[in-house]
């Protein structure tokens, strides 16, 4: 089987009825989508399949050979972020940052085709996004100024030095 | 078609929303999967007045369906699982053990749809009561279709989220033929017609008449989403909604 994530063509040796979020975090190692419901009821593992929101942890592989995959670490860089990232980052979108991919995945699609400022729409666009720090107010209101355009142009500012005695990476395959 | 057979053994696999979490969880260990991707029967056509829904459609493309079919589906989850879930894998969702599901299975009984399956003994092509009576094990769905209604409504209980199902809702069609059709989701293990409601509602014209012997088809059940007490409360406002829903559209 294959796929491309992020642009990076990947052959794969999961089983063909492996979910693309187990052939995502546990294959690949990608860790943006995140585990949470495994049942399709929380949100936070959405990426992009062939540029449309899907739930990872819903598709099985062997029903998208060959598409492409985009998640979080796809969408920008931290010099180059994509108008939901800098919103989100912009207007403090993010609590404890779980449901952030799946927000964040959905929020970039809804942008990308068009989506307005209304807040019914993006409700909609977001319904099956649970955030549990109900985060929700920063959340619509990123999505709103993302489409609108009115989002900060400058770089974000991001160290990546590990502050010493911590650990420089989470352990690979970690639920946050 | 001939790799689904009798069906015996074989896990069908369309959109994967309601197939995945089985898996995910350990319930079901396929000993033989087929997969519906690419075979071509994710198609909508009108020809002549009649709708053809391929099997693999996905629920989010009835949206452009005829009413009470395209409300019901805008409130089937969440527009990812709508892009992905099938309208025939709806169709043949089983009830789950905390709540009715198959929410697609009452409008199509209001519309007089007709499902056309293989299994064994060959394809066939039957009204969507018989289909889901004979429960669906055993045959794989491979298209649906109706009569264009004269006009459709559908009532329904709001979901507090969009992943809860919708407890009760209540589906109603004008035909063709100008006769009118009530079904419902929720009141009964799976979608049911109000055959009661209907024949009242033809002899007197009285929606609030016909709500009340809607509750004769129902089997109503407590679930984690309402009580039965509710639902037998709930049933005939929403016949009475729907209808005056329909003389609208009318």
């Amino acid at each position: 089987m294959n796929l491309t994530v992020n642009g990076v063509e990947a052959r794969l040796v999961s089983p063909p009825l492996a979910s693309l979020l187990h052939v995502l975090r546990e294959e690949l190692g990608v860790t943006s989508p995140k585990a949470g419901c495994q049942q399709g009821g929380c949100g936070a593992c959405t990426v992009l399949v062939d540029g449309e929101p899907r739930r990872s942890c819903l598709v099985p592989l062997a029903t998208i050979e060959g598409a492409r995959v985009t998640t979080v670490e796809g969408l920008g860089r931290p010099d180059d972020l994509a108008p939901v990232q800098a919103a989100f980052h912009e207007g403090y979108a993010a609590q404890c940052g779980f449901c952030t991919s799946g927000m964040l995945i959905a929020a970039h699609a809804y942008v990308e085709r068009g989506g307005t400022d209304e807040r019914g729409a993006i409700l909609e666009a977001l319904g099956g996004h649970i955030c549990r720090c109900t985060g929700y107010a920063k959340i619509v209101a990123a999505v709103s100024a993302a489409a609108r355009g009115d989002v900060a142009t400058q770089a974000v500012e991001a160290s990546y030095e590990p502050v010493p005695g911590e650990p420089e990476v989470l352990v690979k395959g970690s639920p946050a | 078609m001939a790799a689904f057979g009798d069906g015996a053994d074989v896990t069908v696999v369309a959109g994967g929303t309601i197939l995945m979490p089985e898996l995910t969880y350990g319930r079901l260990q396929p000993a033989r999967a087929l997969l519906l991707t690419r075979t071509g029967l994710d198609t909508m056509r009108r020809e002549n007045g009649t709708v053809h829904l391929g099997a693999t459609l996905p629920v989010a493309a009835l949206e452009d369906a005829p009413e009470p079919l395209a409300s019901a589906a805008r409130h089937v989850a969440d527009p990812e699982v709508r892009a992905q879930g099938t309208v025939g894998g709806n169709l043949c969702a089983a009830h789950a053990a905390e709540a009715p599901r198959g929410d697609l299975q009452a409008p199509l009984i209001a519309l007089g749809a007709r499902i056309r399956s293989t299994g064994s003994g060959g394809e066939r092509t039957q009204p969507v009561e018989e289909f889901l009576a004979a429960a669906p094990t055993g045959r794989l769905v491979l298209g649906i279709e109706f009569e264009e209604p004269q006009a459709g409504a559908w009532a329904a209980l709001d979901r507090p989220h969009a992943h809860d199902y919708t407890a009760l809702a209540v589906s109603a069609c004008r035909g063709a033929d100008g006769s009118d059709h009530l079904a419902a989701s929720g009141a009964a293990p799976r979608g049911i017609r109000l055959a009661a409601a209907e024949a009242a509602y033809a002899e007197t014209g009285d929606a609030g008449r016909a709500g009340r012997d809607a509750v004769r088809d129902a089997k109503f059940a407590d679930d984690a989403l309402a009580s039965t007490w509710y639902r037998e409360q709930m049933l005939p406002v929403l016949v009475g909604r729907a209808l005056s829903q329909l003389e609208e559209a009318a």
